[in-house]
């Protein structure tokens, strides 16, 4: 496709999703459109560190400290969250670069890389749960209810408003995946997961690259929890922190493609509708199966389609693509 | 051009390299021989600083190299082609030279400097959308030598050009350092291929267990004792 003619293709899909929530009602599945897009956020956040080999489990601690730090400060202080979502946002990008230098300095990298981040998600769990107090502990936590402002209060109670929220959200995160894509830290960050001393001896900063994707992946994963709390307004340790929730995104970005700015967003539409249909289709009786479907798929993805679902699909269209216009080159020769 | 004073360096509490000094004069070419394990990558890692010298002090252009940080050693013009090419494998040949001009000095002056080196390697060329990894070993070589030159350097490391390739390549690869000493840069060398790298530079260094034994002309290391018998096997 031109340059044109994707930007057309993206000019009208967006305005087909801008269009939708005033011709389509329905409040269930305009639910499931805005879980899908909070959580293709987050998974597009995973994924700047993910397609360049910073595997990181830490990413629940980020959107935990998102959430939770947003609520806290509204309930406890009365802080509005257009200010406790930027201040959650600092807490966990410094949070970030703490866990970071240390790892990118000291060559952390490859599994124990994994491990490091997979403690902080750990922790950031534990945290939350200890601090039952002020948190509410494994019970979970709900944000005060506004009386007066909903506004300030970042509290909506229609549908509509929250779709158009995600999805603002959704697209400014796909938008910061290109603006790096097409940056040089792209080249840098491919450079530095292939082989950290030739980058380095190509005049790379490892160090400054690393940690400069962690803190905008961070930045962004902590503004996904963040969002995610104010529209369901009701959060747990284990829904928007720890362990299992970072394996989700790793699950949902791998099902979905790495190397492309949609594949997250694929891979959520995919894991939520597989979590939903199991929910309604076996009710009780499947509490769970979602996660061992989960994990056969991931085992199977990984071997068999690595680049994802969205990945291959644009990858065999590009093959057809170039198949296609060889057969035109040598049809013209042969004219000739 | 380059000099080092007395440096010592080495890995944690390992010392590789011991009181070595050593100068490397604008326009010349010169080498640095000994066996395994005698510090010859130490050395040149030291230069690029991928590690940094415990004592002594090492200048480019009387900028002083160790103070600097690593990634910006590069603009001081010194370009390393480390041992074993260590190319980006996944990537185009294409890509590999684009991440070569990475520093922001080497960007503008990116198209002119793509040409100068496919016009030295025109092999490179027409591989240029080839994913580096899976050209030959010579073929290898000279894109990690291309990427080191599109950062535009007055120095070029050489760490063990003609490792693993074939003899005939070793040949190549020492034709191809030629012509780049006759496009006017200046060449260290490292290597163990004693005999050919003496007929290509013009100096030579032999260093042994970190330390530097004796140096001299080409033609005069070629016809030393120590040399002839222990790496030249006459």
């Amino acid at each position: 496709m031109t340059g044109q003619g994707r930007l057309a293709a993206w000019a009208v899909g967006l305005a087909a999703l801008v269009a939708l929530p005033f011709v389509y009602r329905d409040p269930y599945h305009l639910h499931i459109l805005v879980l899908i897009l909070i959580w293709s956020f987050a998974y597009t956040s995973w994924s700047m560190m993910g397609r360049f080999g910073l595997v990181s489990l830490g990413h629940g601690g980020f959107m935990g400290i998102g959430a939770y730090v947003t609520a806290l400060l509204w309930n406890h202080l009365g802080l509005s969250p257009w200010i406790g979502i930027p201040v959650s946002m600092v807490a966990a990008g410094a949070l970030a670069l703490v866990v970071g230098y240390p790892c990118f300095r000291f060559r952390i990298t490859g599994h124990y890389f994994v491990l490091v981040t997979l403690a902080l998600s750990g922790i950031v769990l534990q945290v939350i749960t200890a601090t039952r107090d002020y948190t509410g502990g494994s019970l979970g936590y709900t944000p005060n209810r506004a009386t007066t402002n909903k506004l300030l209060a970042l509290q909506f109670d229609d549908k509509t408003t929250w779709y158009l929220i995600a999805l603002a959200v959704w697209l400014a995160g796909i938008v910061v995946w290109h603006l790096i894509d097409r940056s040089m830290s792209r080249y840098a960050l491919e450079a530095i997961s292939e082989d950290e001393d030739a980058a380095a001896a190509a005049g790379v900063d490892v160090t400054a690259e690393k940690l400069k994707i962690t803190l905008i992946s961070a930045l962004m994963t902590a503004l996904a929890g963040a969002i995610y709390c104010q529209y369901q307004m009701f959060i747990t340790p284990d829904t928007v922190s720890g362990i299992a929730v970072s394996l989700q995104m790793v699950f949902a970005a791998i099902v979905g493609g790495l190397f492309v700015s949609l594949g997250p967003t694929v891979g959520a539409i995919i894991t939520i509708l597989l979590a939903e249909t199991l929910r309604i289709g076996f009710g009780t009786k499947a509490v769970g199966w979602d996660n061992l479907v989960y994990g056969v798929l991931l085992v199977l993805f990984i071997i068999f389609l690595p680049k994802g679902i969205l990945g291959s699909v644009l990858d065999r269209l590009k093959s057809q693509r170039k198949v296609s216009r060889t057969h035109e080159q040598e049809a013209v020769k042969i004219a000739r | 051009m380059l000099e080092l004073r007395s440096v010592d360096a080495g890995y944690g509490s390992f010392q590789a390299l011991f009181d070595v000094n050593l100068d490397v004069k604008a326009g010349e070419a010169v080498g640095v021989i000994g066996p395994n394990g005698a510090g010859k990558t130490t050395l040149m890692r030291v230069i690029s600083g991928l590690i940094r010298p415990s004592r002594g002090s090492i200048r480019m252009e009387g900028v002083d190299v160790v103070a600097t940080p690593a990634h910006r050693i590069v603009s001081l013009g010194i370009a390393h082609v480390p041992e074993n090419r260590r190319l980006f494998p996944q990537l185009s040949v294409d890509d590999n030279l684009k991440m070569g001009a990475f520093m922001k000095e080497a960007r503008g002056t990116y198209a002119k400097r793509l040409d100068f080196v496919f016009e030295l390697f025109p092999r490179l060329k027409e591989r240029r959308h080839q994913m580096a990894g899976t050209m030959s070993g010579g073929e290898q070589q000279m894109c990690a030598i291309g990427r080191a030159l599109m950062s535009n350097p007055k120095l070029l490391l050489l760490d063990e050009p003609s490792a693993g390739l074939a003899p005939v390549v070793v040949q190549q690869v020492f034709e191809l350092v030629k012509r780049i000493r006759a496009s006017g840069l200046t060449v260290l060398i490292v290597e163990q291929n004693v005999q050919q790298v003496l007929h290509v530079v013009d100096r030579a260094y032999l260093i042994e267990a970190g330390t530097i034994r004796s140096s001299g002309t080409a033609a005069e290391m070629l016809a030393s004792d120590t040399v002839k018998e222990a790496y030249l096997g006459v």
